[in-house]
């Protein structure tokens, strides 16, 4: 996992291995100050300028080097985290954009956000902490312990019996403390979760008058949360006043035995500018340790978020275009031949089985079913947007497996469901059917797909902006959007996925009188929920469970009395005065 | 402007504290007093070392240890109490102050909550559902940080600066003047590159969000992307959001990490500058201006002076790190007052809703029991009568005009009438008002008086809560509340029983699917439902109002589409929930709109065509070309 993450790092592998160098300069020199100020304070006797000025002079160049390098470490750390997160961010974008459909579905699109921000954000974060503080931080306990060591060892035995009660108090504190806040936080998004409902939902919630029983439940929620919460920073704000003991501790001892020692040896064993020394070395070994506790908790919470980030980075896409693909798709004829299909290999439920098909190049195709019935499913088999489990589709008397991925999606448009239109003109959506389109091209599809009534008369015509999500537009006017899009590609299979299921039923039989009459060749495949729109269709499938129940023309399925005369005679029967 | 903003900030600092106070104000003044424990005792550190080496060791190399034991112990001891104070005085005030934080959080949530609860649907229309979020998760956040680190820490570098400046001040007045121009530069540098800090960090923000939003637009569309094979583009346009996002990012991260180093070196020349100057003056034997008067430079004192400045310049320095915490938690406090000084919805209702029975002589009186017979409870003000008027359930809209903005009307002389029993259709494409006259029926807003009337009473009169009860709705887009499927049925009425909301689940025709769900009524639902289809979602909804049995009902019909079966489910369970009640009905789909009493069709915010199925059809209007489907009506 962790070198999954670090091989994001690539260019900014130069900052990242500078800002330690530069840190651990920064340390020595920060670690030398006291020690030169503690030569200038035993300098000092009133007598004579020059050890004052010697070390001051010193101590000043100390200052500037230590300023330089401190800035340099700060530049370098900022350009290596935030380098770091743009190179996870490309990455994570790169590999999505490789993913076929069922990693898509496997991870959702929501936790793919989730994954490209917040978790970025916390590993970026973290990532800076460890090349700063993490190495700072222990440098300084070492060289602090070593310093006082060599001004003299008993006494920075004081502080090496402190370190291990400090460390363990500290680390026990944090493990005690971070499963409850792990538990508790479930609570926190539970509360934050029932505002987004009330939010959402206000208009329930007053016209049911339930603003007091939403008050009560919250501020029961509220309530929880607060015990909770205090409950656990109660513990996390022991670390405080611990530490001012240990440091209040060994100030005490080092200065009780420190005294005695200077006094019976004379001060030959300790010197008074040592001893205060050992004291501000004492300090620092103390907040070393309380930093190091930080950066502990730090980068255990950022692990879970590097973890979900690695998962997306070390994921391989289930599905991949052949090598030296068929690039030329021969006509649109299509087979399916014994295929069975399920979404995982986990799950034991097939979404299709037994299926065998033949649509004949050119034809018009109807499907209808209930939700859930694997309509949408068959026909995302054939640009292969999944694999087959068992059996074969072909396209054009060819395995769809053995096509260039690219050329086959080219060729067979698919106009989803759940459609989306991007932020940016329409002229700017219409043209990711063809980047080079020219406006002629543009204005001939829009009039097949019965959308240039409403695009010229917009004010800005076919520069008009459509918001991310296409709010601008109504539900019929994005359909038919969508549906221009896909012939922009002059695709050899057109699939309508309920692509006109907002637009009305006079559009509607317009639009489908429009590809037959100037796409004779291209197979169309139209699913449907009204009736209206499949009757004319050179063959109509009806859809349950995974399996075709019924198949055959119009006239065909009304004879058979069966679910498509069903659904028929419940659509017509209130419109029987046509 | 600036200004302005500045107000603003010490305006929320100044009612947060006082917020705090209100609640917390006697735990609040014990934490002050611990503070000024804490920080004396981490002030008085500095002055002892002075007082052991001038009091007990350099008597002591010449007197010897048994000389000064006494005084060696004495300075040992207090020191020892002295530091117990300290330390329990700082577990005391981060034991308190850790129960003040979340309770202030949690009474700051409570303000908020039960302030949104009852502000105006115009509120909820005008302000982004994200922003009003964000108060109560990055915002109560922020003000934690603020309340829990910021303000003690603030408070206690501010008190020890304090006191070590009179501390200084008694030592030397001179170099007191070289520490205070070092600690004036050392405020001015901070305050600039916290400056840049903040400039760069709020650029950061905004690119940031603009990169979130790509990437939320690119997840949602990625099937879209992969059928069109646009991978490429978007990762060209993917790069440049990043780049973007990156240079500024540097910028800002640049600057926050660099304010430390910088601080902790003004520092160190500080030291040295007060080292050389100290130094002179003992050299020359300069005459040094203190508190206690003209006297002689020692060199305890410099070494004494020398310790606290460097102990000052920690201070700035870990204080310095807290002003943007501090900036950023005064914005949200603003933002949470702001929701919290937000006005209600005005009620001036009178009229309430009552349990009545029918007495011998065909009048009403109250009870306090359940009777299922209602009725209007009207107390005149003029003469201080009170009257009783059944629930029927007879609406009546006279000439209404309505604007959400008062310049802009999206509703001209709406007149109807709905007698109790009747079905009542609105008919029209998007924004031609069909929403916005049921919006006025149940008082999401309000317009002047005596247009709406309620069997007879203007609604302005009628207590909202009372109003709203004996209004029923099923709403276009459907919610759900985290729960049992069966709690959210008994939404509708609290004290349904369990066999009330079984009931209305099959009067719903919602019975069928609870029934086979894993755990039937008692599955839990979250994320709106999340598990459940569209339609099942609706059926639930419809079973919610049949609990509540009110007698008018508003069914707002869903546009998305659902698949034929469930669509007849759904139909049949509103038809069930229409019987015997007055109802108005937006309608998507014409089929259920054919046995309306009256049919409206609207647009444009006026009633162009009015009558029944057959007279409409008969008129050749709108009405027909909607039928036969040469109109959309979306």
């Amino acid at each position: 996992m962790i070198r999954t993450i670090l091989k994001c790092v690539r260019q900014y592998k130069r900052a990242s291995l500078e800002t330690p160098a530069f840190v651990t300069m920064e340390v020595i020199l920060e670690c030398l100050i006291p020690l030169t100020m503690a030569r200038l304070i035993d300098g000092m006797n009133g007598t004579n300028m020059s050890p004052i000025l010697k070390y001051g002079s010193i101590l000043i160049v100390m200052a500037l080097c230590s300023l330089a390098f401190g800035a340099l470490s700060a530049r370098s750390a900022a350009t290596a985290a935030c380098g770091l997160a743009k190179n996870l961010r490309q990455d994570m974008f790169f590999k999505i954009q490789d993913f076929a459909f069922a990693d898509i579905d496997k991870f959702s699109s929501s936790s793919l956000v989730t994954r490209m921000t917040t978790d970025v954000t916390n590993v970026q974060n973290a990532y800076q902490m460890i090349i700063r503080v993490a190495v700072r931080t222990p440098l300084m306990l070492i060289f602090s312990v070593t310093m006082s060591m060599l001004i003299n060892p008993e006494m920075a035995c004081i502080f090496l019996a402190i370190i291990p009660f400090l460390g363990a108090a500290l680390i026990g504190i944090c493990l005690i403390v971070f499963p409850i806040f792990k538990r508790i936080f479930k609570k926190y998004d539970a509360m934050n979760n029932s505002v987004q409902e009330n939010v959402a939902g206000i208009r329930v919630v007053k016209s049911f008058v339930r603003e007091d029983f939403e008050m009560k439940k919250f501020s029961k929620a509220s309530g929880d949360v607060c015990r909770d919460f205090t409950g656990a920073e109660r513990i996390l704000a022991l670390n405080n006043p611990i530490m001012m003991f240990c440091i209040y501790l060994s100030m005490l001892l080092v200065s009780w035995f420190g005294a005695r020692l200077i006094i019976s040896s004379g001060g030959s064993s300790l010197s008074t500018g040592e001893l205060s020394s050992l004291i501000s070395y004492g300090v620092q070994i103390l907040t070393s340790m309380m930093m190091l506790s930080m950066v502990f908790v730090m980068t255990s919470m950022a692990a879970e978020s590097a973890a979900r980030i690695s998962e997306v980075l070390s994921h391989e896409s289930s599905l991949t275009s052949p090598e030296n693909g068929v690039t030329e798709v021969a006509d649109g004829s299509i087979e399916f031949d014994h295929v069975s299909f399920r979404y995982s290999s986990k799950n034991p439920k097939y979404a299709l089985a037994g299926i065998n098909l033949s649509i004949p190049s050119g034809s018009t195709i109807g499907i209808m079913g209930g939700t859930g019935s694997s309509k949408t499913t068959l026909i995302q088999l054939i640009s292969r947007l999944y694999d087959v489990s068992e059996g074969s589709v072909r396209v054009g008397g060819l395995d769809v497996r053995e096509y260039d991925l690219e050329s086959l999606r080219n060729a067979v448009a698919v106009v989803l469901q759940k459609n989306v239109l991007f932020a940016g003109t329409i002229r700017e959506n219409l043209r990711w059917g063809n980047k080079d389109a020219s406006d002629e091209e543009l204005v001939h599809v829009c009039r097949l797909a019965q959308a240039d009534e409403f695009i010229s008369q917009f004010p800005q015509k076919y520069d008009t902006r459509i918001e991310q999500g296409g709010t601008n537009v109504s539900g019929g006017q994005k359909q038919r959007l969508c549906i221009a899009r896909a012939l922009l590609k002059k695709p050899k299979i057109l699939i309508l996925d309920d692509s006109t299921s907002a637009v009305d039923t006079k559009t509607d039989s317009l639009i489908r009188q429009a590809l037959k009459d100037y796409l004779p060749d291209t197979t169309k495949i139209i699913i449907a929920q009204r009736v209206s729109s499949v009757q004319d269709a050179d063959q109509i499938l009806v859809m349950d469970g995974g399996r075709i129940a019924e198949q055959g023309t119009h006239q065909e399925l009304m004879e058979r009395n069966g679910i498509y005369r069903e659904v028929y005679d419940s659509q017509t029967k209130s419109k029987e005065v046509e | 402007m600036e200004q302005l903003r500045h107000k603003k900030k010490a305006g929320n600092l100044l009612r947060l504290l006082q917020y705090l106070f209100s609640h917390y104000g006697k735990r609040l003044t014990l934490v002050a007093v611990c503070i000024v424990i804490s920080a004396s005792a981490s002030v008085v550190q500095t002055v002892f070392l002075q007082r052991l080496i001038d009091e007990c060791i350099t008597p002591g190399l010449t007197a010897g240890l048994p000389a000064v034991w006494d005084s060696l112990v004495s300075i040992i001891l207090t020191m020892i109490v002295l530091y117990l104070c300290g330390v329990t005085a700082s577990f005391t005030y981060t034991r308190i102050m850790a129960g003040v934080t979340q309770g202030t959080l949690r009474n700051l949530r409570n303000d908020m909550f039960d302030r949104m609860e009852t502000l105006p649907i115009r509120y909820f229309d005008t302000h982004a559902h994200g922003d009003i979020m964000s108060t109560y998760t990055n915002d109560t956040d922020a003000i934690r940080q603020l309340i829990g680190q910021s303000l003690p820490m603030i408070t206690q570098s501010f008190l020890t600066v304090t006191v070590m400046f009179f501390m200084m001040l008694y030592f030397s007045i001179w170099l007191t003047l070289v520490v205070c121009c070092f600690a004036a530069l050392m405020l001015l540098v901070s305050r600039k590159f916290a400056g840049a800090s903040s400039k760069y960090m709020m650029a950061q923000q905004k690119s940031l969000a603009a990169e979130e939003g790509f990437i939320e637009e690119m997840m949602e569309g990625q099937k879209v992307i992969k059928v069109f094979c646009h991978e490429e583009e978007s990762k060209k346009d993917f790069c440049r959001f990043n780049e973007e996002l990156f240079s500024v990012g540097e910028k800002a991260h640049r600057y926050g990490n660099s304010l430390m180093p910088i601080l902790n070196n003004m520092g160190n020349v500080m030291y040295v500058v007060l080292a050389v100057t100290g130094g002179l003056l003992v050299y020359f034997g300069a005459p040094n201006l203190s508190l206690t008067g003209w006297d002689l430079v020692s060199i305890g004192i410099i070494i004494s002076f020398l310790n606290m400045a460097r102990q000052l310049s920690q201070t700035i320095g870990q204080a310095s790190m807290q002003v943007s915490l501090i900036a950023m938690g005064l914005a949200g406090a603003g933002r949470v007052f702001d929701l919290i000084d937000q006005v209600p919805e005005e009620d001036h209702g009178y009229v309430t809703l009552v349990n009545a029975k029918r007495n011998a002589d065909g009048t009403l009186s109250e009870t306090d029991h359940p009777t299922g017979l209602w009725a209007w409870k009207h107390p005149h003000q003029a003469d201080g009568t009170v009257t009783y008027t059944e629930l029927k359930g007879d609406i009546k809209l006279e000439h209404v005009d309505f604007g959400y903005n008062p310049d802009k009307l999206v509703l001209h002389d709406i007149s109807l009438y709905a007698k109790p029993g009747q079905k009542i259709a609105f008919v029209g494409s998007t924004g031609a008002g069909k929403t916005t006259i049921t919006n006025l029926i149940n008082r999401f807003y309000d317009i002047p008086d005596g247009k709406i009337r309620y069997d007879g009473i203007n609604i302005n009169k009628i207590r909202k809560p009372d109003l709203r009860r004996s209004l029923g709705v099923v709403l276009q887009d459907v919610n759900l509340f985290t729960g049992t499927v069966l709690d959210n049925i008994r939404y509708g009425r609290l004290d349904a029983t369990d066999e009330e909301c079984i009931a209305a689940a099959k009067l719903a025709n919602a019975d069928d699917f609870i029934t086979r769900l894993p755990d039937g009524y008692n599955t839990m639902l979250t994320g709106n439902g999340a598990s459940l289809s569209q339609g099942q979602r609706q059926l639930i909804s419809i079973a919610r109002a049949a609990v509540a049995d009110p007698p008018v009902m508003i069914l707002d019909e869903a546009t998305s589409s659902i698949d034929t079966r469930t669509e007849a489910l759904v139909q049949a369970g509103m038809d069930n929930l229409m019987e015997g009640r007055t109802v108005f009905v937006i309608a998507h789909r014409l089929s259920t709109v054919r046995n309306s009493k009256a049919i409206m069709v609207l647009d444009h915010g006026r009633i162009i065509e009015r009558g029944d199925h057959d007279s409409l059809i008969a008129e050749k209007g709108t009405y027909y070309q909607l039928y036969t489907g040469a109109f959309e009506l979306e």
